[in-house]
């Protein structure tokens, strides 16, 4: 039963919640590769959502059904990626041609 | 008979499969937060295929700023940090410290909502950021910019407005330390407003 769970779980919890929002702060600010700013905050930010899913919505202490339902739209989402990649290509192309014809235009 | 003892037998092995949720309120919420979850996972997996195939989409933390929305993000932490303790009080049964801390999670919730009224007002008036055009780059990110966060502000205030209904019914006394499952399941929705912001803030914000 996912009950009376010690407060300070709780705050030790809120304060590896702060350090990883500080942490994608400092991420975030300099410039660099656009891939591997993604990658890392990407990854800072599931670390987050674990954190709130496990302890906050008890995840952690609950059965494994309500664990299995939590983590069928994770695997759906990964998919979805997927399903997008296509798309993906093709909108690149359409996009970039017209903007190199419209700065041919202006030369 | 026997095949009415074989039915009876049957419902008695479903009903004590480890498959049978303790709550099935608590079930209902996770079945809709599933859901809920796919709505904002195609948004944001549909923003990074636009912004993706765009040439010229702008540097979000130059338009939107990242110092504000870091200040929000802390917000619903601390607000989610509230509401956990507001459920520990009443699953020990103390109810001053459960209305003080439900109350502080609206107010958080509040101040989350007044801050974001602040910051669409900003970048609507001040700084040109439309819904369909604006003066940075890629005319689609305003669009994705309102959606997702206009989709989540509405979650915010349908939180919010949950969270008075599940105080208000609260203070008649409603719940005790032996009955305190419908805030548990209000809080899971509130921490999942907080998780699904946590996601919306590294998307749209910071990368």
């Amino acid at each position: 039963m996912a009950e009376h769970h010690s407060e300070d779980l709780y705050m030790k919890i809120f304060y590896y919640l702060l350090a990883l929002t500080i942490l994608e702060i400092i991420v975030a600010l300099p410039t660099y590769s656009t891939l591997v700013k993604a990658i890392l905050l990407i990854g800072m930010a599931l670390g987050k959502a674990g954190l709130v899913a496990m302890y906050f919505m008890h995840l952690r202490f609950e059965r494994l059904t309500l664990g299995m339902i939590a983590f069928t739209p994770l695997v759906i989402c990964v998919f979805l990626v997927f399903m997008l990649t296509p798309d993906l290509g093709a909108v690149a192309h359409k996009t970039t041609v017209p903007a190199k014809a419209a700065t041919g235009a202006k030369h | 008979m026997s095949e009415a003892a074989a039915m009876h037998a049957g419902h008695a092995e479903s009903y004590e499969s480890p498959l049978t949720p303790e709550s099935w309120g608590k079930l209902g919420m996770w079945v809709f937060l599933v859901g809920d979850a796919m709505s904002f996972g195609t948004l944001l997996a549909g923003y990074g295929g636009i912004r993706y195939g765009s040439a010229d989409w702008p540097k979000p933390y130059e338009v939107l700023g990242i110092w504000l929305t870091a200040g929000m993000t802390l917000l619903l932490i601390v607000s989610s940090v509230w509401m956990v303790k507001g459920l520990a009080a009443i699953q020990r049964g103390d109810q001053a410290a459960f209305r003080k801390f439900i109350g502080l999670t609206i107010l958080g919730g509040v101040v989350f909502l007044a801050c974001q009224a602040y910051e669409w007002n900003k970048l609507i008036f001040h700084e040109g950021l439309g819904f369909t055009s604006n003066p940075y780059g890629a005319s689609l990110f305003g669009t994705t910019f309102f959606i997702i966060t206009g989709f989540h502000g509405m979650h915010v205030t349908g939180g919010v407005i949950y969270l008075l209904c599940i105080l208000l019914r609260g203070m008649t006394g409603a719940y005790s330390a032996n009955n305190y499952n419908p805030v548990e399941i209000a809080g899971l929705y509130w921490h999942f407003v907080d998780l699904v912001w946590i996601m919306v803030f590294t998307f749209v914000y910071l990368i």
